[in-house]
């Protein structure tokens, strides 16, 4: 398949075997790094997908209770009670490496010390509905923020893993045969090109000895003479 | 420090509002398109947002997968669970993998 032309010297020849021992341990630590990271990714994934499972669940609770408060309040009290929300989340981010693909970290830090002071409303004008809404929310803000963490990072390791894997194709279906072919081409012109020396050097001492001895001509007479 | 936005119906987004994210009431998916890309060029780490305002968005949705932040997190609305956000999850499978190995694929 080599479609390019290659010059047959031996000096080509030694750089395409430097490209070749190059090419395969690329080629092997590729694929070591395309297997962890679906290891690891699978791994993830799994996490993933039990999160959302729990927080969609979570969340249709919430928003059932949430329902019912908007029926039994009016719209007005419903937007004063959560017009000035008390608590405030904020998140550090930092990136963990795994196989080179860097993954986010988020740390959680709310404004006010108890994380459970949610409530940014008297209760006097509200329903229990709203409350419970509200506490289950804040139930699964752990599950939720790390449902955040781990989706981001399965999306940028699945990304990776595309990546790596085209990568590792490439160099075992195309550089390395393709390589293979150009050293195995160069190997047999230069054989081809040492026979044909070999051979005319080999002509031409025979020639040379000829003209020094006459082989020939002896030969000729010797079976003349038992030809006698 | 990196702030957290809920975006979505207002029914759907107050709640998390108690919480201490910023909701931004939007429905209108071009309006929620440029809301977006400002909140994404803003200090924000995550952005959470509803299925049927992400169901309509699915060309930003794919623009932010493969950066590093803000991290898109489909959640369900009021108006019920679509099954968009396990669609995303699927979707990052079915990349890696080649093939839907781990939801017992129908593709």
């Amino acid at each position: 398949m080599a479609s390019t032309y290659v010059i047959p010297t031996r000096m080509e020849l030694t750089r395409l075997k430097r490209k070749l021992v190059t090419a395969r341990r690329g080629h092997k630590l590729l694929k070591d790094k395309r297997d962890e990271l679906m290891r690891q990714f699978l791994a993830l994934v799994r996490e993933n997908r039990a999160l959302r499972e729990r927080v969609e669940e979570a969340i249709k609770a919430a928003n059932k209770n949430f329902v019912l408060a908007r029926a039994t309040m009016s719209d007005e009290v419903l937007t004063t009670a959560l017009m000035a929300p008390k608590q405030e989340i904020r998140l550090e981010t930092t990136t963990r490496n795994i196989m080179s693909v860097d993954i986010p970290v988020f740390k959680v830090e709310t404004r006010t010390a108890d994380p459970n002071d949610i409530y940014c409303y008297g209760y006097a004008f509200t329903s229990t509905d709203l409350d419970y809404a509200v506490k289950s929310l804040a139930d699964i803000l752990p599950d939720l923020l790390r449902l955040a963490e781990v989706e981001k990072s399965c999306q940028l390791m699945a990304d990776e893993i595309e990546e790596t894997r085209r990568r590792v194709n490439a160099l075992e279906h195309v550089t390395i045969p393709d390589t293979e072919e150009m050293i195995h081409s160069i190997t047999m012109k230069l054989d081809e090109a040492e026979r044909s020396s070999q051979i005319r050097l080999m002509k031409v001492k025979d020639m040379m000895l000829e003209k020094e001895h006459h082989y020939k001509e002896k030969l000729v007479e010797r079976a003349a003479e038992k030809g006698a | 420090m990196h702030k957290i936005a809920v975006m979505g119906d207002r029914d759907s987004i107050y709640g998390f509002a108690a919480l201490g994210m910023e909701p931004f009431p939007i429905t209108d998916p071009t309006e929620a398109a440029k809301k977006l890309h400002q909140i994404a060029e803003e200090n924000y780490a995550v952005v959470y947002m509803t299925e049927a305002l992400g169901s309509n968005l699915q060309k930003e949705l794919d623009r932010y997968r493969e950066s590093d932040l803000p991290a898109i997190i489909l959640i369900p609305g009021t108006s019920g669970n679509t099954g968009a956000g396990m669609e995303q999850v699927k979707k990052s499978v079915v990349q890696a993998v080649g093939s839907d190995i781990i939801f017992g694929g129908d593709n």
